[in-house]
């Protein structure tokens, strides 16, 4: 057995495909500005929607990425952007000139289905419904859809698609995972492919997530739940994580990718190591399928896990006063429920350490990237420590008396004087009670 | 030396019936599970022939009081998996909090030690109860009005047909969500989506979990039913389906390795196994079916198909079965074992011609002529091709199998592939220390498992 529970992973590579951008310097530069990215539905005709607004990718095309993007082509719109993000983390690998065992490289995403085939779905259905009955009559739907729909748009919805065409175009012949944990997937996708980079299951992996749900059954379904903001006049300001006034989420699409590698692989190969994935940590709330466990023990245990994992303890200060972390990348979607819980867990782990961390939400700005969050979050917790700067959580201007922590509110805040930022952590949260978190800290041999 | 991992439960839910002892007698008498589909009207296809449930099965039967109403939001996939998670929980002897419901006792583990890692698939909406409500928002000419669909700006509202927690039914996650909740399992959860494979990497994963501390116990397998008008369109779209009638035999329409298959046909179903840490389990005096002695996970282009003018391109490095191969090859690695040590193979063998090839080309650069001296355990003839749910009955199959120290029949009429042990047999005793299990998706994801008598 291979096993070897002591070996390190760190980062040697990121991408992203984001509402602000498709390039990870430019996008952090943004962000720290705290621009929106969202604005009124393009996709399809969303006017009559009570939340008629999202925030989109905007002119993305694969071809920027690929010299010949000939062979994904069908893809769907998710497993573009995941090419797109994989792209950019194996070029900043610099994988390509490391002859690489491609049994050692594997993959795990945390990527969303595809879309529907809507024009030829929809007319199926409506070709075969009996009004009488009101039931699809099974063969006159059979005609329409065997006759409108086809093999390729249909395959290309599968979850597992994304990866394929990731895998297929970098030759990844390792370990091969896709999870579906809604929200939290991506970031459950990298704890994972951590875990397997630990076990000696492989080297490398690429590990993140891709999604978009800005179509009309993604959007109707989360409208029915009342979970997204109806702030039609006001798209840019209607992501108000902790905000008293929070009405929901504003939906996002988009990718992340990170490259993990064993310590040991990226130094034989004398590669620039960007962060240490330090900790993961998984949980479950096994509560209800729409609510969060209100003690937020879920979330807590996830945080906990993966501090420990790190070999820190969450309410000791360091040497120089500081927090144990510096910089936690919240859930933070803006629901009433979600922010209240998360502070609430926050607190719960940390103690009266936890309003001197601090705490922030980019979904302020980049909404939500629902499976493709977590790995877009985590980069940005790679970028702070990079850059010793925080982002903000914009449209907070209305403190909620149950929010009461540092949510770094409306402008970015600049850490390099008191040291920079060395441990963040990131959080993933999901419908149906799935809590991730991953620890990343600034790499030190 | 890392922690050991043993097979103390087993759930299953497929054609031939709910539980393990339908799944085995089923096997070992040589009877097909496969008919006539009854959830929906096939007739418009050229597939005429699934592997459903029996009539009786009821998710209620499986759902503890308190948690009833929920029932009204699974999807099929999430009744098979709650039902096979309770059927798992029973067998392996443990208390938890779905297993007592609200009775007197405590569980036999501590919430946050018990995992549960379930595969599944992409859940189609219900065709009636989403179509009732677009309907709701057309034109004079009789087609979708996206603008009658809101309830913003002269919108029709449309969308109001749809029940609030409507999406919550189709989320994939939702069969691990229920698990979790009825059972108390506050530890690692997960829901992998990689088609067939999905059930068996789930079994690799919560194997790790275990292995990593990061749990005692886990349920692990998977679920899905694609007998509907959208699962049956998709894998007939992907000249996946043989052609056949409702009066056809299945097991001669299902026919693994025969060179001359027409293709697989649907089933659904699933099967969860308890997975424990050895120490614990014997110390509790579990019954063990068998160790999960080695796991092992590879990505290969799938094979092309006609229909699918794809994306998949292979390089001049690889070889047809090339996935299964590694996969396979880690798995020994990981069991510590030789193929020699192999004793039976239970395979996809979905009855897919291209598949089939690829995966006999794998097992054969592992096994060399050997392989002819392997039996194989064909599922798809008995219950169909139950995509997410496959590998968690291929584990139930070979934990089974270990146990009984038994090979149950093979009952396709085909002519497998020159050597292959694979089939028309009748059941036998078997001395089997190793069986491996393997199962592959189109997307081109392997999984395999070492499973090592205890």
């Amino acid at each position: 057995m291979s096993s070897s529970l002591s070996k390190r992973v760190v980062i040697t590579g990121t991408g992203w495909v984001t509402p602000l951008g498709s390039d990870v310097d430019s996008v952090w530069a943004r962000l720290l500005k705290g621009e929106s990215g969202i604005g009124p539905v393009t996709h399809f005709d969303a006017s009559t929607c009570a939340t008629n607004f999202a925030s989109e990718v905007k002119g993305f095309k694969l071809s920027q990425f690929l010299d010949d993007p000939s062979p994904h082509e069908m893809a769907s719109i998710g497993t573009h952007y995941a090419l797109g993000a994989a792209v950019q983390a194996w070029k900043q690998s610099g994988l390509a000139k490391a002859n690489v065992n491609r049994r050692r490289l594997g993959i795990y995403l945390g990527s969303g289905e595809g879309q529907l085939d809507y024009e030829n779905f929809l007319a199926s259905n409506l070709a075969g419904w009996n009004a009488e009955k009101r039931s699809v009559d099974g063969a006159a739907w059979a005609k329409h859809a065997l006759a409108t729909m086809t093999a390729v748009r249909e395959i290309e919805q599968e979850p597992n698609l994304a990866m394929s065409h990731v895998a297929a175009e970098f030759g990844c012949r390792g370990p091969a995972f896709n999870c579906m944990t809604a929200c939290a997937a991506s970031t459950q996708a990298i704890g994972e492919a951590y875990e397997i980079i630990r076990h000696g299951d492989a080297d490398v992996m690429f590990a993140g997530g891709s999604h978009s749900m800005i179509h009309l059954l993604g959007m109707t379904g989360f409208m029915r739940l009342t979970a997204m903001s109806q702030r039609r006049d006001n798209p840019p300001g209607a992501a108000r994580p902790f905000d008293q006034t929070r009405d929901g989420f504003v939906m996002g699409e988009g990718a992340g990718m990170i490259i993990l590698e064993s310590l040991e692989h990226a130094k034989k190969r004398g590669a620039t190591i960007i962060a240490e994935l330090a900790g993961y940590g998984s949980s479950a709330d096994a509560f209800r399928i729409t609510d969060i466990q209100p003690d937020g023990r879920g979330a807590t245990g996830a945080m906990a896990q993966a501090l420990k994992q790190a070999g820190v303890s969450p309410r000791e200060s360091g040497a120089d006063g500081r927090p144990p972390v510096h910089y936690i990348s919240a859930h933070g979607t803006g629901t009433k429920e979600n922010d209240k819980i998360e502070t609430a867990a926050v607190k719960a782990l940390f103690g009266p350490l936890a309003p001197k961390i601090p705490f922030s939400s980019v979904k302020s700005m980049l909404g939500h990237l629902i499976q493709a969050a977590g790995a877009v979050e985590l980069i940005t917790c790679i970028k702070a420590i990079e850059t010793g700067i925080v982002p903000p959580t914009m449209n907070l201007k209305n403190p909620d008396p149950v929010c009461d922590l540092d949510y770094v509110p409306n402008a970015a805040r600049d850490l390099n004087a008191q040291g920079g930022v060395d441990l963040c952590l990131s959080n993933s949260f999901g419908f149906g009670g799935q809590n991730d978190t991953v620890a990343v800290r600034k790499f030190r041999d | 030396m890392s922690r050991r991992v043993v097979i103390t439960g087993i759930g299953v839910v497929s054609p031939l019936g709910v539980g393990r002892g339908a799944l085995w007698e089923g096997l070992c008498a040589g009877r097909s599970g496969i008919t006539k589909p009854t959830l929906f009207d096939a007739s418009g296809f050229a597939t005429q022939l699934a592997g459903e449930l029996p009539a009786e099965f009821s998710a209620k039967d499986f759902v503890p009081k308190h948690y009833r109403k929920a029932v009204k939001v699974m999807a099929r996939d999430s009744e098979i998996a709650v039902a096979a998670a309770k059927l798992a929980a029973e067998d392996a002897g443990i208390a938890t909090r779905g297993t007592l419901d609200g009775g007197a006792g405590t569980p036999t583990y501590p919430s946050d030690r018990m995992g549960c890692q379930i595969g599944a698939g992409l859940i189609n909406a219900e065709t009636d109860e989403l179509t009732s409500a677009l309907a709701t928002s057309t034109n004079e000419a009789g087609e979708f009005d996206y603008r009658k669909w809101g309830t913003a700006e002269g919108g029709g509202g449309g969308m109001n047909n749809l029940q609030p927690l409507w999406m919550l039914k189709y989320l994939p996650n939702m069969l691990a969500c229920h698990v979790t909740i009825i059972h108390g399992c506050e530890g690692p959860s997960n829901t992998i989506t990689c088609a067939e494979a999905s059930g068996l990497l789930c079994v690799g994963e919560g194997m790790r979990v275990i292995q990593r501390d990061a749990a005692d116990i886990t349920f692990a397998g998977g679920c899905e039913s694609k007998v509907n008008l959208m699962g049956t369109l998709r894998w007939t779209l992907l000249s996946r389906l043989a052609p056949c009638t409702d009066t056809d035999a299945p097991e001669s329409v299902v026919r693994p390795y025969d060179p001359g298959a027409a293709g697989t046909l649907l089933g659904e179903g699933g099967g969860i196994v308890v997975l424990e840490e050895r120490e614990k389990a014997l110390e509790r005096g579990a019954t063990i079916y068998a160790e999960v002695a080695g796991f092992g996970a590879a990505h290969s282009p799938p094979p092309a198909y006609a229909a699918i003018k794809t994306t998949q391109q292979r390089g001049a490095d690889d070889r047809p079965g090339d996935g299964v191969r590694f996969a396979v090859e880690a798995a020994l690695a990981d069991a510590g074992i030789d193929p020699g040590e192999i004793d039976a193979i239970v395979p996809s063998g979905a009855g897919i011609r291209e598949d089939d090839s690829e995966e006999v080309s794998g097992l054969r650069a592992v096994f060399g002529d050997r392989l002819d001296e392997v039996p194989l355990i064909t599922l798809t003839p008995f219950v169909g091709q139950t995509v997410a749910g496959h590998g968690g009955i291929q584990m139930a199959a070979g934990a089974l199998a270990i146990k009984n120290q038994k090979l149950p029949a093979r009952i396709h009429k085909g002519t497998p592939a020159s050597g292959l042990q694979a089939g028309e047999s009748s059941e036998r005793e078997a001395g089997l220390r190793y069986v491996l299990v393997v199962s592959s998706a189109l997307g081109g994801q392997n999984a395999a498992a070492v499973l090592r008598r205890s």
